[in-house]
């Protein structure tokens, strides 16, 4: 530990730390726009610039390691008028249309003009202007908002390793986009969204389904169906200003009924599903030779990376639909044969915490000639913005519980929306179905957490099954590697897109810190230790599906169903030049 | 013998495998390991041959550096080579590098055996004819185009060194330049070269040869002026297994061509120089960054390195040392900001060339996160000589804080414009007035920008400031890596601060805010003050004209405070000196909307006197808004809302008919 | 050189890439410059076989050739007409010199005209600042010059067509 002095007040600060983080332990607040934890500090925006003893320009803090007996300014006219200023050069060079912004009162670009009071346009001129990229199903780029403080960036090179876009050009004419400009839908993005969530203003943002939304629950002809994804109900309270990790599972129900739609079901039923018949396709696999490790399948993100970058994997993928589209597809099918409905009037609305599902419904092997298995893909912030134009108070709505038959679920599928909870959930099932035997213990630790590559091995009968869950994409090459060297020693894998799995996903509420990813997590970890039935195959809807439509999984009628194929989307060299 | 690699005799054993540590010494004194008197005698000779000291055939020495290539030597020499044929003449061409006075190329030199070497200059082919006629056929002076002897002065022949140019200049760093010819290792070690390297290779540690290069007050000569012994001492006190060295040789500053030409002129200096520094951090690894824009100063480092190899002077074990070293050419690809260190190794790196804050400083976590030093081409250029020569005398020169001499570009108008070297502690006046030999065509004198376009422009007034770090820096200028811009009365200063703004304002790589955004602001304001009033003619935009002025100063303060590297902290400096001395330049754009020195076209007006002008129609015909009206032969009319004042028609009239206020 | 299937740039490029180590990031800047050197340009597809090659995204080494002067990402003109911007070669009025240059091609900078005979580029320092102002076309100096002379210097440049004379990058298909 070292002292030093922060705004004449002495303090202690660990060597190596940054004047940034030694002002916060003491509760000094230091703004900033292009920091992000945990990665190196690139000190290009310098909203966060200090005035240090004995140095003649003002440093930035978030890359200046603190020193003994340095004596550091944080407040000083000096440092405001600098800080003013740069929020003013920004603000004059944004396009400045707030009031329209969908990251209106939202926006940290916003923020800081209100901070530092800018008042007046002082230095008025040029503004860049380029288009808005609407080319993707999933993100919108609208350049001309972005302040190039480069977080999108780093967190798509160094955190997703995808690098679907960059800076280009330099200096006043820098932009970050893709290569050669062109629309996002044809470059190597897998549209997670990560860079949404941390993008300041609304430079990168998910193309809205709103409007399709809302035109089919005016629509009287449609049945208008809604199923929330598991993670979905561990963050819209944070929304509302609930702490994170508040389960909001009632009021949500309620929140969607008074939208006007006529069945409020459970993505968690079809989690379920999911895991009968992805256990079972696993088994099979060990048990026939089949291509092995296997992934899951459940996270189109990941589906889409495969598909870009190692289309030769993509045997090793499940070929399980995800769980919303299986929810889609049992409605259509056995649930409108059920209930005497044509299923293209059936309108499937999924409420997920993810972009990429926006694009996986559009994907033309999940549409039949007619229809699509769902219609439309509502982020967790879109539906905020919607209870807000339908006048809904969140807070103070009452709460109800799911519609039958499609939301039952168990505590297994609960977990469906954190990293390594596909695993366990799978877990829970194969070991019963290997052995006809529970689990001792149902709550697999090393599996859950926040690492990047967690492990298990299980013993079943004398056979020793090796599993490994991949916390986020960019930890997947190695992965990749072993299989294609022949090396791996993994039967099954589970695979997150997005670190700390659904409850980091890209369609969740915008925040900044870590440690919310964590209460979330627990919070689904709560629900399922609450639950009486923790095991997929204890659902008794799902049973009674099997029992009156699929027969068993992986029959025939399931795989046609609820089972997809994959294709090769590496981009093509072009071959002329 | 016909180069230094080939062996004196059996008994001579160096090789680039098996090094001896004693090669250098035989090169210049003669074989060490054995005694043999014709082994001596054949390398005395040899030597002697190397500095034209006893030759046969007449030798003429052509300046072939990019200024004089750009002014014609290739031709001078074809046309040498051509004559020599016609009168079935014998002489040895040789090329050397530039000796700095580029305003009189191409020169030429001429050695008679027996005689002393003589230079000429301004050279073209024509006169090529006349020259050897009279110097090699009737071994006489071609005294039309003399400029001096190398050797003693005659009444007829002045010396060389007595011109005005090169009177009041110091040569360490451009010692070689112009004199040896710079793509031959053996020239370079006959004119005492390597003798350092096995200085320091024999008697001195790491720790001794930076405490020479400490104690010589040596400062980077690329910009900062940070003091090289002490980045030396950071980066030999890190310990890692892998050091690096790179020589800066992006010289990106428009103005500058010092580096440009230390390395197509004496090549082998810098090269020795980089052995010299990476023996004392410890580098085994080193890079020469240099800018794509000098083809010919890379293809000379290229074959430096290659004749180094050959010596055994590069690659393992250099002379039985146990030290050693590999030297790659990075080509750098066109960004200005490349020459900020951190930039740089992005560059290298294979990145975008932004820079990163610091700490950690380079010399700590640079290339590949080693401890790595950059040092500039001349800083490089100035080792040899201070560990040869010992570091009081370098320290001798100079003022207290800057020590040794620096070399400055000089161009612009300005009589004698090329390259030059001085002592530190020289005026201004002195470089501008004797050396420059002042402001050509009878103008006057108005300001000298100095250090780029991070530096400033100081007039007449502050003509007798010194040339150190200190002095030029507040002065408001700085000593930059060496531009010297001579402008006369007819250069606008709004005009010029809105050229570096724009400048810059291209080269900024966009990372930071103040520097993306805070430059272009300034450039917006500064384009504004002579925006003319007819075609924008809007209360708004005359009042933002007033107020970017009021805000412009608050601008500035806050570019210099916060910007993330020199290129952006520096960018507010040319309007900072501007204002500073040239403020009523300014009102008077501003109040009185003009500009007395006719650059700023918008603020001009042109017409076409109909007394004179004669309807001849070119003026109509280059006019590109056709805004010029008239019929053949008749008086023609500038259409004034359709002019944009380019001054074209000024340019083709050949009846001087247009006038301009 | 628009072979089917782009077999033959294949094969270019792979014979670039012997003289580099592969999956070396520092190797990018050197190969755009090889590359760029054969087809005055950078082809889309050269830089996806880079991106192979260095194991880099696109979108990285997109944004290398957009930040360098150096690289161009359209073709350039049979001449390129570089003129200087330096300090010395602006002090001397190469404004003009570009502004005439501009209006007789009737193109702005860093443009080619229609017929791809001329490209104009600004430099900003070619180093000749002793001979400003200067400006360069191909590899011919022309110094302190004047407007009154571009015309003669355009006139010497497009009657000959450079494309008959140029030399065919030699490769070895095997």
């Amino acid at each position: 530990m070292i002292q030093l002095k922060i705004n004449n007040v002495a303090i202690k600060a660990e060597e190596g730390m940054s004047v940034l983080d030694a002002a916060k332990s003491v509760g000094i607040h230091i703004p900033t726009l292009c920091h992000l934890k945990d990665l190196t500090p690139t000190g290009a925006c310098r909203i966060c610039v200090v005035e240090v003893e004995g140095q003649r320009n003002l440093v930035p803090s978030c890359a200046y390691p603190v020193f003994k007996g340095m004596s550091v300014e944080t407040n000083s006219a000096r440092v405001r008028r600098a800080r003013k200023t740069i929020v003013e050069l920004l603000v004059e060079n944004h396009p400045q249309d707030c009031l329209v912004c969908v990251r209106n009162k939202n926006c940290e670009l916003q923020d800081l003009s209100d901070k530092y009071s800018v008042r007046e346009h002082r230095y008025v001129g040029e503004k860049k202007d380029h288009a808005i990229d609407i080319s993707s199903a999933s993100i919108e780029r609208d350049p001309a908002k972005c302040i190039l403080c480069g977080r999108c960036v780093r967190v798509c090179h160094e955190v997703q390793k995808v690098g679907a876009i960059d800076f280009t050009k330099r200096g006043f004419l820098s932009t970050v986009t893709t290569p050669y400009n062109k629309g996002i839908n044809i470059s190597d993005c897998i549209l997670c969204g990560q860079c949404i969530l941390v993008c300041p203003t609304a430079a990168l943002r998910e193309k809205s389904s709103m409007k399709e939304v809302a035109a089919a629950l005016n629509d009287k002809r449609k049945f208008t169906v809604v199923q929330i994804a598991p993670a979905v109900r561990a963050t819209l309270g944070e929304e509302y200003n609930m702490p994170p990790g508040t389960e909001v599972t009632g009021k949500l129900i309620t929140g969607l009924r008074r939208l006007g739609f006529n069945k409020v079901f459970d993505t968690n039923f079809s989690a379920d599903l999911t895991i009968m018949e992805e256990a079972t396709e696993l088994i099979h696999r060990i048990n026939n030779n089949g291509k092995l490790p296997m992934f899951t399948s459940c996270c189109p993100g990941w589906v889409k990376y495969a598909e870009h970058n190692k289309p030769e994997i993509l045997e090793h993928i499940s070929t399980c639909k995800s769980p919303h589209e299986m929810e889609g597809a049992v409605l259509k099918t056995y649930y409108a044969k059920k209930m005497e409905i044509d299923p293209k009037d059936i309108f499937v609305v999924s409420i997920m915490p993810c972009t990429v599902k926006k694009y996986e419904s559009s994907r033309s092997e999940l549409k039949e000639e007619s229809y699509a298995d769902v219609d439309a893909v509502l982020t967790t912030r879109e539906l905020t913005r919607f209870f807000k134009l339908a006048g809904i108070e969140f807070n103070d709505l009452p709460e109800d519980n799911f519609d039958d038959p499609l939301g039952e679920s168990t505590g297994a599928a609960a977990i469906f929306g954190t990293s390594g909870g596909v695993m366990e959930a799978a877990l829970r099932t194969a070991y019963y179905k290997l052995t006809g035997k529970e689990l001792e213990t149902l709550e697999l630790e090393p599996v859950r957490g926040d690492k990047n590559i967690k492990e298990i091995s299980i013993k079943i009968s004398d056979m020793e099954l090796n599993f490994a869950v991949v916390n986020g994409i960019g930890n997947i090459k190695p992965i990749i590697d072993d299989i294609q060297n022949g090396t791996s020693k993994y039967h099954f894998i589970e695979v997150m897109t997005c670190p700390g799995g659904c409850v980091n996903g890209g369609g969740q509420p915008i925040h900044q810190k870590n440690d919310k990813i964590q209460k979330r997590m627990k919070a689904l970890y709560q629900i399922d230790s609450n639950m009486t039935y923790r095991r997929s195959h204890e659902n008794e809807s799902v049973k009674i599906l099997y029992e009156e439509f699929f027969t068993e999984p992986n029959s025939y009628c399931a795989h046609e169903i609820l089972h997809t194929k994959y294709f090769d989307r590496k981009i093509k060299r072009k071959t002329q030049i | 013998m016909n180069s230094f690699i080939e062996k004196c005799c059996n008994e001579c054993w160096h090789t680039v495998e098996k090094p001896c540590e004693l090669f250098i010494k035989c090169c210049t004194e003669g074989a060490q390991c054995h005694n043999n008197d014709s082994c001596k005698e054949k390398i005395k000779t040899y030597n002697k041959e190397l500095k034209f000291e006893i030759h046969d055939l007449p030798v003429i020495f052509v300046g072939k550096g990019t200024c004089g290539l750009a002014a014609g030597a290739q031709k001078v020499e074809d046309a040498v080579n051509e004559e020599l044929k016609r009168l079935n003449l014998k002489a040895i061409i040789e090329p050397t590098g530039c000796i700095g006075f580029c305003a009189r190329e191409v020169i030429v030199d001429i050695k008679l055996p027996g005689k002393d070497r003589i230079s000429y200059c301004e050279v073209t082919p024509k006169i090529v004819p006349k020259l050897i006629q009279k110097t090699l056929v009737e071994k006489e002076i071609y005294k039309e185009k003399l400029l001096g002897t190398f050797g003693e002065p005659s009444e007829e022949v002045p010396s060389i060194h007595n011109e005005p140019f090169f009177k009041h200049q110091l040569k360490i760093v451009l010692e070689n330049c112009g004199v040896i010819n710079p793509t031959s290792i053996d020239s370079y070690i006959s004119n005492k070269g390597f003798r350092a390297l096995i200085k320091v290779f024999s008697a001195l540690r790491s720790e001794d040869v930076i405490r020479e290069i400490l104690e010589s007050g040596l400062r980077g000569r690329g910009g900062a002026g940070f003091p090289t012994g002490k980045k030396w001492e950071l980066a030999f006190n890190q310990k890692a297994e892998q050091k690096y060295l790179i020589c800066n040789a992006d010289e990106g500053d428009p103005g500058a061509f010092m580096d440009r030409s230390v390395l197509e002129s004496d090549p082998f200096r810098v090269v020795e120089g980089m052995l010299i520094a990476a023996y004392a951090i410890g580098a085994s690894k080193a890079y020469i960054y240099c800018r794509a824009e000098y083809p010919l100063a890379i293809s000379r480092l290229q074959n430096t390195i290659d004749q180094c190899k050959k010596y055994g002077l590069l690659g393992n074990n250099i002379l039985n040392s146990g030290f050693s070293l590999e030297i790659k050419i990075k080509k750098g690809a066109g960004a200005f900001v490349c020459g900020e260190e951190t930039a740089l190794i992005a560059s290298i790196e294979g990145k975008r060339g932004m820079p990163k804050p610091r700490p950690p400083f380079p010399a700590i976590s640079g290339l590949w996160g080693k401890p790595t030093v950059i040092n500039n081409v001349e800083t490089l250029a100035n080792i040899s000589s201070i560990i040869l020569n010992g570091s009081k005398k370098f320290a001798s020169i100079g003022t207290a804080s800057s020590k040794g001499t620096k070399v400055f570009a000089l161009s612009g108008n300005i009589k004698n414009a090329g390259l030059i070297e001085v002592p530190m502690g020289i005026k201004l006046e002195d470089v501008v007035f004797n050396i420059g030999g002042g402001i050509p065509n009878n103008k006057k004198f108005k300001a000298v920008q100095i250090g780029g376009p991070s530096g400033g422009c100081l007039p007449y007034s502050v003509m007798s400031t010194q040339v150190d770090y200190e002095s030029l820096k507040n002065a408001g200028a700085m000593m930059g890596s060496g531009g010297f811009v001579v402008m006369d009365e007819e250069t606008c200063m709004v005009d010029v601060a809105k050229f570096f703004l724009t400048f810059i304002q291209n080269e900024s790589c966009g990372k930071c805010v103040p520097c993306r955004e805070g430059t272009k602001r300034m450039l917006e304001i500064i384009e504004r003050i002579p925006h003319s009033y007819k075609r924008t003619a809007n209360k708004l935009d005359q009042l933002q004209r007033f107020k970017g002025i009021i805000h412009l100063k608050r601008l500035a303060d806050v570019i210099r405070d916060t910007s993330l590297c020199g290129l952006g902290q520096s960018a507010p400096n040319p309007v900072l000196s501007g204002l500073r001395y040239f403020k009523e330049e300014y009102e008077e754009h501003l109040y009185e909307r003009k500009c007395s020195s006719g650059v700023c076209k918008e603020l001009l007006t042109f017409s076409i006197d109909n007394r004179v002008c004669t309807g001849c129609g070119v003026c109509l015909k280059k006019c590109s808004s056709g805004a010029i009206v008239g019929e053949k032969g008749q008086a023609h009319y500038i259409v004034e809302e359709k002019c944009i004042k380019c001054g074209m028609c000024v340019e083709s009239c050949r009846f001087e008919a247009i006038n301009v206020n | 050189m628009n072979i089917k299937n782009g077999y033959f740039e294949k094969k270019m490029h792979e014979h670039i890439f012997k003289n580099y180590e592969a999956k070396d990031k520092s190797s990018l800047i050197p190969l755009l410059q090889d590359i760029q050197s054969i087809y005055g340009y950078l082809p889309e597809a050269a830089l996806q076989d880079i991106s192979d090659f260095v194991d880099m995204p696109l979108s990285r080494i997109y944004g290398v050739a957009t930040f360098y002067n150096q690289f161009r990402l359209t073709p350039l003109g049979e001449n390129i007409i570089r003129v200087c911007r330096g300090t010395a070669c602006h002090v001397k009025n190469s404004s003009n010199i570009l502004f005439a240059i501009e209006t007789a091609l009737n193109i702005k900078a860093g443009e080619t005209t229609r017929d791809k005979k001329f490209t104009i580029e600004i430099v900003n320092c070619i180093g000749a600042c002793s001979i400003a102002p200067v400006v360069t076309v191909n590899e011919d100096y022309y110094g302190r010059i004047s407007v009154k002379d571009i015309p003669n210097i355009l006139k010497k440049y497009s009657k000959v067509s450079k494309k008959d004379n140029l030399p065919q990058p030699e490769v070895n298909l095997a």
